[in-house]
């Protein structure tokens, strides 16, 4: 069986300030072609004005087994939030 | 008439270059590329239509852009030999695409420089039409260079396939720089531009595209002309059939 | 076995409680089967279905026609990519898929095994085939596979203009010339009921709805989709004033009844009998055959380019 094009991910940033933002994946042979694909794929409604590719075997993602170590910890830490803290009424700028 | 004439060439090379390319859509070598020729054809076809319009309007004989791009006889038709070539192999049609960007893009640079501040209004519209199609056109030249690089310079059958079509397109490449009465009287009425004067900039990057991509200029440069003057191959009945099939079958419908 | 059972509840009730599978996160075999073998079936439906349309793409009537059509097929063709994408992310190659649909073991939907024989058909194809697909997708945007649902978002959103340049060509057949008139019913005859078998066989005969609405991989039957179908293209209709064959309002039900179809013929165009199913696979088989030397080319090109990009380095 052939070789097959290696498969990239695709992030478009949709306006000037904001993130990018994955979007989906696709195939190429190398990343030229990538980001050609993506603006051929991706962004044919002016969807984006900026794109990132990554080959997907260069990410490396968290393992869902590992969510309760990872993840449960933050959630006790009320005090990280604004609203934990008590002001007295009417005080501004704070 | 000279500009009527002048931007309907135009066009007609847009129409017709998008109509192969469309012959692609659903076959194309892998889904990415097949979009992606899809993209470049819905760009030419998207040109010529505003250029037909724009010929409509100051022909002023009540035609739509419809009636001029399907109703005429072929020898009404002023599009390049080279646009109406089949499409072949993939090597063929990024190698046409090559050959006909590299002349459009500095053409339509050129005419907008001589378009800038002339003020009358079919002028301003032509050169709307223009400023947004450089954009288009420099995307398929960097699409059709890298391509054309890729297939010269990628397996032994990929070379040779590019080989193969550069030995049958080169012929068709050259017609684009010979000038005729109507670009002479275009460039005279100070719009038009004499297509010779733009061929040192193409050769110069085709070589360089050549060059990358392990390619060489046939040793015969003879070249086949005749389609600017509607004196067209025999692939061209063909196209013109499929195109106004609809049109001729049914007369004075709308659609 | 344990675990597994375990596995099994922590994945059920995720499902119930409109969580969202991802790729990474645990799930029954039967479950990921289920879905390689429905997002692929639709992934390879877009990329067949690009080709009843292409074949009208040189021949459309005007230029406004033509590039609603050609952006219309390229749309298709993005959405088998996002499908492929989404059948990826769970363990298979775009290779491997389109193996399977050449060699027969996929299936594709079977509306795209009749011919498109007028221009007609182009609307038909974008009221009645889109139209009806639209009802199966509006319910996946929210089904409980995560690259499934986002994929499918996307193609709604992309999908809505198809649905409507098909009811515009058909809408200006039929207020054009008589001819054009005959045409435009003549289309809808011929497309309607294939449009309605889309759906799939009625509820007690498919044998793979009650599993796949337990795992809300499918939202709702059949049976209802296509009721829901009937109900809104027989309003549509009047529109064109054309008809629908053998659909008549049911006071009772306060539905509308539609006829019987024809589901030994159905079968038999999924089993290959269909009037094009020959002539759809070989195309496909030999666009992915004929694209063979070119992707080989490029994988070639970039790995000599990484070798020379890495002498350079080293020179520098």
């Amino acid at each position: 069986m052939e070789k097959e094009l290696p498969l990239w991910e695709v992030f478009i940033r949709s306006r000037q300030g904001l993130d990018h933002k994955h979007v989906g994946s696709l195939h190429a042979a190398d990343a030229q072609m990538a980001i050609e694909n993506a603006r051929d794929v991706y962004t044919r409604r002016q969807e984006g004005v900026s794109i990132w590719v990554v080959e997907s075997v260069h990410i490396t993602a968290s393992d869902p087994a590992d969510s309760d170590p990872l993840f449960e910890p933050a959630k006790d830490k009320a005090y990280r939030h604004p609203t934990f803290y008590q002001l007295p009424e009417g005080i501004k700028h704070i | 008439m000279t500009f009527y004439d002048y931007i309907i060439r135009l066009a007609d090379n847009n129409l017709i270059l998008g109509h192969r390319l469309s012959e692609w859509c659903g076959h194309g070598p892998f889904l990415e590329q097949d979009m992606a020729m899809t993209n470049i054809s819905l760009d030419l076809i998207g040109q010529s239509r505003s250029m037909y319009a724009l010929a409509a309007e100051i022909n002023s004989k009540g035609e739509s852009e419809d009636d001029i791009a399907f109703l005429r006889l072929e020898h009404e038709y002023q599009n390049l030999l080279l646009v109406e070539q089949p499409n072949g192999d993939f090597a063929h049609t990024v190698l046409r695409q090559l050959f006909f960007a590299s002349f459009q893009l500095p053409l339509y640079q050129a005419m907008l420089q001589k378009l800038q501040g002339m003020t009358e209004e079919h002028f301003v519209t032509l050169r709307g039409i223009l400023e947004k199609a450089v954009m288009e056109v420099t995307y398929h030249k960097r699409w059709s260079s890298e391509w054309v690089i890729r297939l010269g310079d990628g397996t032994a059958e990929s070379h040779s396939r590019m080989v193969t079509a550069v030995n049958e397109l080169y012929r068709y490449y050259g017609e684009a720089f010979i000038s005729d009465a109507v670009d002479d009287a275009a460039v005279s009425e100070g719009y038009g531009v004499r297509p010779e004067e733009l061929k040192a900039e193409a050769d110069q990057y085709i070589d360089d595209i050549f060059r990358q991509a392990n390619l060489n200029i046939p040793v015969d440069t003879y070249m086949q002309r005749g389609g600017k003057q509607g004196v067209h191959s025999e692939y061209m009945g063909y196209l013109l059939s499929e195109l106004q099939y609809m049109q001729r079958a049914y007369p004075n419908a709308s659609w | 076995m344990d675990t597994t059972k375990n596995l099994e509840e922590i994945f059920q009730s995720k499902i119930d409680h409109e969580i969202k599978i991802e790729p990474k996160d645990w799930m029954p075999d039967a479950y990921r089967k289920t879905l390689i073998r429905q997002i692929s079936q639709h992934a390879h439906s877009e990329i067949v279905g690009m080709l009843p349309e292409g074949n009208w793409i040189t021949r459309t009537p005007s230029l406004r026609r033509k590039v609603a059509l050609l952006a219309k097929i390229q749309d298709e063709a993005g959405h088998g990519l996002y499908l492929y994408s989404a059948a990826e992310t769970l363990g298979i190659t775009r290779d491997q898929l389109l193996d399977e649909l050449h060699t027969g073991k996929a299936k594709y939907s079977s509306i795209f095994n009749y011919p498109a024989l007028t221009w007609a058909d182009m609307g038909s194809v974008g009221w009645l085939v889109d139209g009806a697909a639209i009802m199966n997708q509006v319910m996946l945007c929210r089904t409980s596979y995560g690259p499934y649902a986002r994929a499918m978002v996307r193609i709604c959103k992309e999908e809505s203009f198809h649905h409507r340049q098909g009811f515009e060509i058909l809408l200006t057949l039929s207020q054009g010339t008589e001819a054009q008139k005959k045409m435009c019913q003549e289309s809808i005859n011929r497309w309607w009921k294939p449009a309605l078998m889309m759906f799939g066989p009625p509820d007690e005969q498919s044998s793979n709805t009650e599993m796949s609405m337990k795992w809300k991989i499918k939202r709702e039957t059949n049976d209802e989709l296509r009721q829901r179908f009937v109900d809104v293209a027989a309003e549509q209709v009047k529109f064109l004033n054309m008809t629908l064959p053998d659909v008549v309002w049911n006071e009772s039900t306060g539905h509308y009844d539609f006829g019987a179809l024809d589901w030994d013929h159905f079968w038999n165009v999924v089993k290959g009998n269909g009037p094009c199913n020959k002539q759809r696979l070989d195309a496909r088989i030999k666009a992915h055959e004929n694209g063979a030397w070119v992707r080989e080319a490029a994988l070639a090109f970039a790995e000599k380019q990484k070798i020379r990009q890495q002498s350079q380095v080293k020179t520098a």
